[in-house]
């Protein structure tokens, strides 16, 4: 659980640091009038769907945090065996680079206001998005193709669990990315999907940066450079 | 409702420049509707009907303890059943579910002078799913062998094992409805938190919000870091007995045969499982800490005493919440030097919550006490508090608790400080908010009637459990038989136990008809019948209509106490009204 422990520290030093500019000693008791000078928030969709985000990724990143720990306690009981890494998990992982890519550049073209070009990089990121799910599924056969079933061995159980519940956080990104497609092709200007893209694409740098991490895990490297910490530490 | 007399599209001209969501027929204004007054109901009335059910079920195992063999449907699988149900349903399904769904749906844009939630589709899709989640659950009792019989905690190995009742089918569904809450309630809780954050009126800044929101705000914080870990908990565990793989599931033999499960760690899902409950003990306590301290400031007249420490003891309350949860585990067989650590992040807990209680009676220390049906519940919740947390320092500290695990003395600490509590504070803020709601009071003697029987009620039924527990009468037995040890005056006091939690549960029923008769019936109430000062009472209409505060959005210009305040014409100021500098500021005479 220490992972777990490390990702809340830093949620609360996050949350600490926030709380430090919201002017919390203030005696409101003695203040009248409309406060100005601190951040004023209208009741404007564009900041309260970011920030929404922001929160989904906290959460979403404390499950795959949890999920860690467990692994790692789950690890150390013995009977863990190590399952050999499919190859294809390296195409995929190129994969999820170049859709991550491909929103990059339709936030590029949302900025050049080419509305032509911003279709192409979305229905582009779909595809490679796609391609991504499908290589894990590609995986998921060779392996229990070669025995490698979910209950065989714990190690292999987590594979499944996680690269699914990527795989589905992925999916549920697609629908997000596929509204913003469809909306993008009903209009003739960047402005109306300037926000959707720039959601899809934090949203997709995030899933790429849990799927590396993920396959790190499967890999062992994570575990590799963590008993190199421990070795430095001690 | 302003625009049903004017056609669905009379709001959309009357406010053209607000972006809100409009219903324009009666399916999305009063069922798939969006508007968070309409959610919020609709989480309160399921919650409360699942509610229904729980208290039904404690019935049950009341009477199978103190009555054994009387009804003759209760066997050994449906006691375990019923505890496993009344647990589950209490804790998640209707507290958490009313406080934050409920109230925190109602009053967060109400209190914060906002139209609405600020996704309110995604809000909406938040009640479906849990109303969703509470199907899957009822389900259970129709599947074949009936809900699961696991205990509220569902610990592996025995919640997948074939002698549980339930495993068939019941803890499947079980473990998906919850999985279904947890995306339910993060739908909307996102609402809720981001609403405080960008959804506020001009001049309300965070330290002139209600402690009320303050405290729902948290513990939505709360919820949303610690849901993951019962979701992560539920997935594994379907894992484990759907496709047989080996989490929690160490190697077993079951009536002689060795399954095929092994290596797997039972701890692994108490902590799991405890990092999500223990953090939910605080879920539903802050928004009750907020909901009284604004119950006491409103009926004693008098500003919260503390209100800047008040806001920093939730705030802290929530951060040490997370790093306590192993206190359950105790008699795990953990490392004892982990429960030397939680016993002592533990206690440190005792230190903003006794801020709190110490806040809260200096509040009403010379206040003009009114001793309405909200207040008296008020009252009540400080008492059974400050004994339920008590009895928590007993079982905070690990040479004390191991003795007193699984004893009844553990059941009846946990009801009274996250039980009862908060049930109090639920019906305090019932009678507190409902003339807002409704447009009518409700009625005062049966407010009463309801009070008295369910405060002293409830003291009679839990008082001496505590004795029970402390003469070693174990937790979850479904009968107890010829134990030596227990005298036979234990056997009288769970049949006296047993009377009085009954004539409680009918009380319940008073309250359920006060609520339904008086929608009709009460008094109407005024827009602002106890004379508050937070936004919600300031509305042009009652109940407020779609878009909650007519053209213009109240500016705040005080913070959500001015009672009493010397020199004022009234005994309030509203938060929306502006004014001269109150006297009671330092030099400004």
């Amino acid at each position: 659980m220490s992972v777990v422990i490390m990702l809340f520290a830093g949620f609360a030093a996050f949350a600490g640091w926030w709380l430090a500019q919201q002017r919390l000693t203030s005696k409101p008791w003695l203040e009248q009038g409309v406060i100005e000078g601190v951040p004023d928030f209208e009741a404007s969709h564009d900041p309260a769907k970011r920030a929404g985000l922001g929160f989904f990724l906290a959460i979403v990143g404390s499950m795959f945090t949890l999920l860690a720990g467990a692994y790692f306690m789950r690890r150390d009981l013995g009977d863990w065996q190590a399952l050999p890494v499919p190859p294809i998990l390296w195409i995929n992982t190129g994969a999820l680079v170049l859709s991550s890519l491909a929103l990059e550049y339709t936030q590029r073209s949302v900025r050049r206001g080419d509305i032509v070009r911003l279709r192409v990089g979305l229905a582009v990121a779909a595809l490679f998005a796609l391609a991504f799910l499908g290589g894990q599924l590609i995986a998921w056969q060779q392996l229990s193709a070669e025995g490698y079933y979910v209950a065989t061995n714990p190690a292999n159980s987590f594979f499944y669990l996680v690269t699914g519940l990527h795989g589905l956080h992925i999916l549920g990104g697609l629908v997000a990315l596929g509204w913003a497609t469809a909306k993008a092709w009903g209009s003739e200007k960047v402005e109306g999907v300037r926000l959707n893209v720039e959601l899809c694409a934090t949203y997709w740098l995030f899933m790429l940066f849990v799927w590396v991490v993920l396959f790190s895990l499967i890999a062992g490297w994570a575990s590799a450079f963590i008993e190199l910490c421990g070795q430095l530490l001690s | 409702m302003v625009d049903a007399t004017h056609g669905p599209d009379a709001h959309a001209a009357e406010f053209p420049d607000v972006e809100l969501y409009h219903p324009r027929s009666w399916w999305t204004r009063y069922v798939f509707s969006q508007d968070a007054k309409v959610i919020a109901i609709q989480y309160a009335s399921t919650a409360l009907a699942i509610g229904m059910v729980a208290l039904v079920l404690s019935w049950l195992m009341r009477m199978q303890l103190a009555f054994p063999g009387f009804l003759e449907f209760i066997d050994a699988a449906a006691y375990y059943q019923f505890i496993t149900m009344h647990g589950m349903i209490m804790v998640i399904y209707l507290i958490t579910a009313l406080f934050l769904g409920g109230f925190g749906n109602y009053q967060i844009p109400l209190m914060l002078g906002a139209r609405d939630m600020v996704f309110p589709y995604v809000n909406m899709l938040s009640y479906w799913t849990y109303l969703l989640a509470v199907l899957v659950l009822v389900a259970s009792w129709f599947a074949p062998g009936g809900p699961t019989g696991a205990g509220w905690t569902l610990y592996p190995p025995q919640a997948i094992l074939s002698n549980t009742p339930g495993q068939e089918a019941g803890i499947v569904l079980m473990l998906v409805s919850l999985i279904l809450f947890v995306i339910g309630f993060t739908m909307g809780g996102l609402n809720y938190i981001v609403t405080v954050l960008q959804g506020r009126t001009r001049g309300m800044t965070l330290m002139r919000m209600p402690l009320t929101v303050w405290g729902i705000f948290v513990a939505t914080v709360m919820a949303m870091l610690a849901f993951p870990a019962l979701f992560v908990a539920c997935v594994m565990m379907l894992f484990d007995k759907l496709l047989g793989t080996s989490f929690f599931m160490p190697a077993v033999a079951e009536m002689g045969v060795q399954l095929a499960h092994n290596g797997g760690s039972p701890i692994l899902f108490q902590h799991l499982f405890w990092f999500f409950g223990h953090p939910e003990v605080y879920i539903v306590a802050l928004p009750a800490f907020g909901i009284v301290s604004d119950l006491l400031a409103t009926h004693a007249r008098k500003n919260i005493f503390g209100y800047r420490m008040m806001v920093w003891a939730i705030v802290i309350i929530g951060a040490l919440s997370f790093v306590v949860w192993a206190h359950h585990m105790y008699v795990s067989g953990m490392n004892p030097y982990f429960g030397f650590f939680f016993a002592t992040t533990t206690l440190i807990i005792a230190v903003p919550t006794a801020i709190k209680v110490y806040n809260w009676v200096l509040t009403l220390w010379r206040g003009d006490i009114h001793l309405n049906p909200p207040m008296l519940f008020a009252l009540a919740f400080i008492v059974t508090f400050v004994n339920g947390g008590l009895t928590g320092l007993f079982l905070g500290n690990v040479v004390v608790d191991v003795p007193l695990s699984d004893s009844m003395f553990v059941v009846a600490h946990f009801h009274m400080v996250m039980g009862v509590a908060q049930i109090l504070v639920i019906f305090g803020a019932i009678y507190h908010w409902y003339p807002k709601i409704t447009g009518r009071m409700l009625d005062n003697t049966l407010a009463h009637l309801h009070f008295w029987v369910t405060f002293v009620g409830a003291y009679l039924i839990f008082f001496p459990m505590h004795y029970l527990g402390l003469m070693g009468v174990p937790r979850r037995y479904f009968e107890s038989g010829d134990i030596s040890f227990q005298p036979p005056s234990a056997h009288e006091l769970n049949v006296f136990i047993t009377v009085m939690a009954l004539t409680v549960g009918a009380a319940q029923l008073v309250f359920v008809f006060n609520l339904i008769w008086s929608i009709r019936h009460g008094k109407p109430a005024g827009g602002n019948p106890w004379r508050a000062t937070t936004l919600e009472w300031q509305t042009p209409q009652t109940p407020p209509a779609h878009g909650n505060f007519g053209r213009e959005l109240p500016v705040v210009y005080r913070w959500a106490y001015d009672y009493s305040v010397p020199g004022a014409p009234e005994d309030f100021i509203p938060q929306n009204q502006p004014g001269p500098t109150p006297p009671h500021h330092e030099g400004s005479e």
